[in-house]
């Protein structure tokens, strides 16, 4: 008999050593998340993956399972953390989601619509970040960066590059590349590396692309991003 | 052509009224008028409120991103940004001629946008003072007043702007802010349901907007001592022509002609633009004045919109805006016709024509190709036209080889129209207010001459947002003596 656990009232198996995050996904059920990806290590950074494990705040994507866990996730009072979670990382960003290509593709976007996020509610930072053109097709705009660290991860992880870099601490934490110049075009950062294809939201942008899909084609047009076939699917960029 | 009453020789004398900002027109406008003691006026100026300096908010960014970014310039006409900048980018691309499903649908999108914009402006915004009168009780000289006294005429007019929207919708994705028209084509060509949907009540649109044409007809013959003489004016004209010289709201070449009709310059291509305008900066406004440069910044400014444009073209390549072009040209008596309520006329004209070309384009097979982007050698400065609503928009962008734009200039329809709304105002101040007590009424007629020119001040000034009317008589020493307000 596998060991089990519950998520609202769900009963979840679980193999020794996953995470809540893994087994939920495994059994179907969605947990909000941003800087989590099946793929990495996780992080435990944007704290929005946050359940309650026998009454207990924690991370769902650093937890171990344990037999017997009751796990709470998708009630009202964590969904409501999770909004206002969503809504700093908004206001802290420039998210202006109808003029930006990733919208309809981004998990920023697709969570806060799926918690109902309807207002930014705090005021916005409006930070001033140049885009970093100089790579001939690729492009990053700082302005959209959660610092969530998957490029970062993808990069030194699987690439073994080390392109990308988390710097300074705390609301002064920023995304930097590692050049000398600090612009990407004088990496070895390649289009097809893994970095490429982990961005949640639209800082890593492969140029001339735009706004090539229509609207009503894009990814989370067609289902909500808590229907977890998305995960299944490969990153297209 | 005359700059009477745009500066008061000694102004501190005087009293001020500011009329702020005007209602029923779009974003943020405000008049002053300095007057003496005995109500005379001395100076009158159309003011600009804000400012946002878009320009160097596109500078840095990517050229893909930048016809969809332009739409936040403007609530109003955010179609009309979006296919100019579309236009430019197009050049930046190397895409010398589109596809004709990407031409054909960027066209369908444009007369969409027309219809709704035109149909907005006539009924809901104008249709009040035109059919109550200019100094009609202000608690009925509004849409709900038009609604309950002509419901008919309200209920096609709010159908004939959802329907426009529906074209919007289906051409760029979304009501506002689509992102269809991409640099080098189209995103997305219409699917079977898409143009049936459509396709139903294309004719009924045709039939409403030709009621339009002939209402706005009416109303000018049953007064054309009013509506001939009301802030009227003279000045040049300047608009897009196609290359048959006939009427083309997408695309075409430069044409001006002087307040006789005679042309100035024809022919141009708008890539050369800054060889024929030029614009100038006035210390009392943000807004710049545009003129023809071989003209003088004197004599050179021009009137833009639907009223230049009918009489710009040789003829209307759509038969039943072609009949009233030629109603309205014979009723000019051949010769132009520059008085400002003359444009709520050419509007439906208009109107009538984008309604014809929806439907054209609707029974085109090319509307549902799948050939939807061209490219070329990639090239640095793109420059990109389009008749708007309101008036020719201009695009202007240089691109580095990075892909970001260094560099943007926009000349939109209503800074094209600066002057000539300056001097409306003036001409109707002079006739009208002169002398006299002011009143709510008196002070609508100087908004009417605004009106006309469907000014779109949230756009000019790169400012977004509508704001409730007030009106404020200033004493000399700033004194407020009386104020006004109403709602927009
Ligand atoms: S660029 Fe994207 S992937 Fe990298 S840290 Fe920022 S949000 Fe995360
Ligand atoms: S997904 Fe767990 S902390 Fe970000």
């Amino acid at each position: 008999m596998a060991k089990t656990f519950t998520i609202d009232g769900k009963v979840v198996p679980f193999e020794e050593g996953e995470t809540i995050i893994q087994a939920a996904r495994k059994a179907g059920v969605y947990i909000p998340h941003l800087c989590y990806h099946p793929e990495f290590k996780p992080h435990g950074s944007c704290k929005l993956c946050t359940v309650k494990v026998n009454g207990w705040q924690t991370a769902s994507c650093t937890m171990r399972a344990g037999e017997n866990m009751v796990v709470e996730s998708n009630t009202d009072e964590l969904n409501s953390e999770r909004r206002t979670l969503t809504q700093m990382l908004f206001v802290e960003g420039n998210h202006f989601c109808p003029a930006c290509e990733r919208s309809g593709e981004c998990k920023l976007q697709a969570t806060a619509y799926d918690l109902g996020m309807m207002t930014p509610h705090f005021d916005h930072f409006f930070p001033n970040r140049a885009v970093d053109a100089s790579h001939p097709d690729w492009m990053l705009d700082f302005n959209r960066c959660i610092l969530c660290s998957l490029c970062v991860r993808a990069s030194r992880d699987v690439d073994s590059k080390n392109v990308f870099a988390l710097t300074e601490r705390g609301i002064k934490t920023k995304l930097i590349v590692n050049s000398k110049s600090g612009k990407l075009g004088d990496t070895n950062f390649s289009v097809t590396d893994k970095a490429a294809q982990v961005c949640p939201v639209g800082v890593h942008i492969r140029k001339r692309r735009g706004f090539a899909v229509p609207i009503g084609e894009r990814r989370y047009d067609k289902a909500p991003i808590s229907d977890l076939s998305h995960e299944a699917a490969v990153e297209v960029k | 052509m005359t700059y009477n009453l745009e500066t008061a020789q000694n102004p501190e004398k005087l009293r001020r009224v500011a009329i702020e900002p005007v209602s029923r027109v779009e974003g943020h406008g405000k008049v002053t008028i300095l007057l003496d003691d005995d109500n005379k006026i001395h100076q009158v100026r159309l003011h600009i409120v804000e400012f946002r300096g878009f320009e160097r908010f596109i500078q840095g960014r990517p050229y893909w991103e930048v016809p969809v970014l332009v739409q936040r310039l403007c609530g109003i006409c955010p179609v009309s940004h979006h296919l100019a900048a579309a236009k430019a980018m197009d050049v930046i691309v190397g895409a010398k001629k589109l596809t004709p499903t990407a031409e054909k649908m960027r066209r369908l999108m444009h007369y969409g946008q027309m219809l709704q914009s035109h149909a907005l402006h006539f009924f809901h915004l104008s249709s009040p003072d035109l059919l109550f009168g200019f100094e009609s009780d202000v608690g009925r000289r509004n849409i709900v007043g038009v609604i309950n006294a002509y419901p008919e005429i309200a209920k096609q007019g709010v159908l004939l702007r959802k329907y426009g929207q529906e074209v919007i919708r289906l051409t760029s994705g979304k009501r506002v802010h689509g992102t269809g028209a991409v640099p080098g084509g189209i995103n997305k060509s219409l699917s079977d349901d898409e143009r049936a949907y459509l396709l139903k009540d294309a004719y009924q649109m045709i039939t409403w907007a030709r009621d339009a044409v002939h209402l706005a007809k009416k109303l000018h013959n049953q007064d054309p001592a009013l509506y001939n003489s009301f802030g009227v004016f003279r000045s040049n004209f300047l608009s897009l022509v196609g290359h048959k010289g006939e009427m083309d709201l997408y695309h075409g070449n430069l044409r001006a002609r002087d307040d006789m009709g005679n042309l100035i310059f024809d022919g141009v291509d708008y890539a050369n633009y800054r060889t024929y305008i030029e614009e100038e900066t006035k210390p009392w406004t943000y807004m710049k004045f545009p003129f023809i440069k071989s003209l003088g910044k004197k004599d050179g400014w021009y009137k833009v919109g639907p009223l230049a444009r009918v009489q710009n073209c040789n003829f209307i390549d759509s038969p039943l805006a072609e009949i009233e072009r030629r109603d309205f040209v014979d009723y000019a008596g051949n010769t132009p016709m520059h008085a400002p309520l003359a444009f709520h006329w050419t509007r439906m004209i208009e109107m009538l024509h984008s309604a014809e070309m929806i439907k054209a384009l609707l029974q085109d097979d090319d509307i549902q190709g799948t050939e939807l982007m061209t490219s070329g050698p990639r090239q640095t400065d793109g420059v990109g036209l389009i008749e708007a609503p309101r008036g020719t928009l201009f695009h202007h962008y240089r691109v580095n080889d990075d892909d970001v734009v260094t560099m943007a200039n926009l000349i939109v329809s209503t800074t094209n129209n600066n002057q000539a709304m300056n001097e409306a105002v003036r001409h109707v101040a002079r006739r009208y207010l002169h002398g006299r007590e002011l009143t709510e009424g008196l002070l609508n007629h100087i908004e009417v001459a605004i009106r006309c020119f469907d000014p779109c001040l949230s756009c000019a000034t790169h400012a977004l947002g509508k704001m409730p009317l007030t009106v404020e008589l200033v004493d000399p020493d700033g004194t407020l003596v009386h104020s006004l307000s109403r709602n927009a």
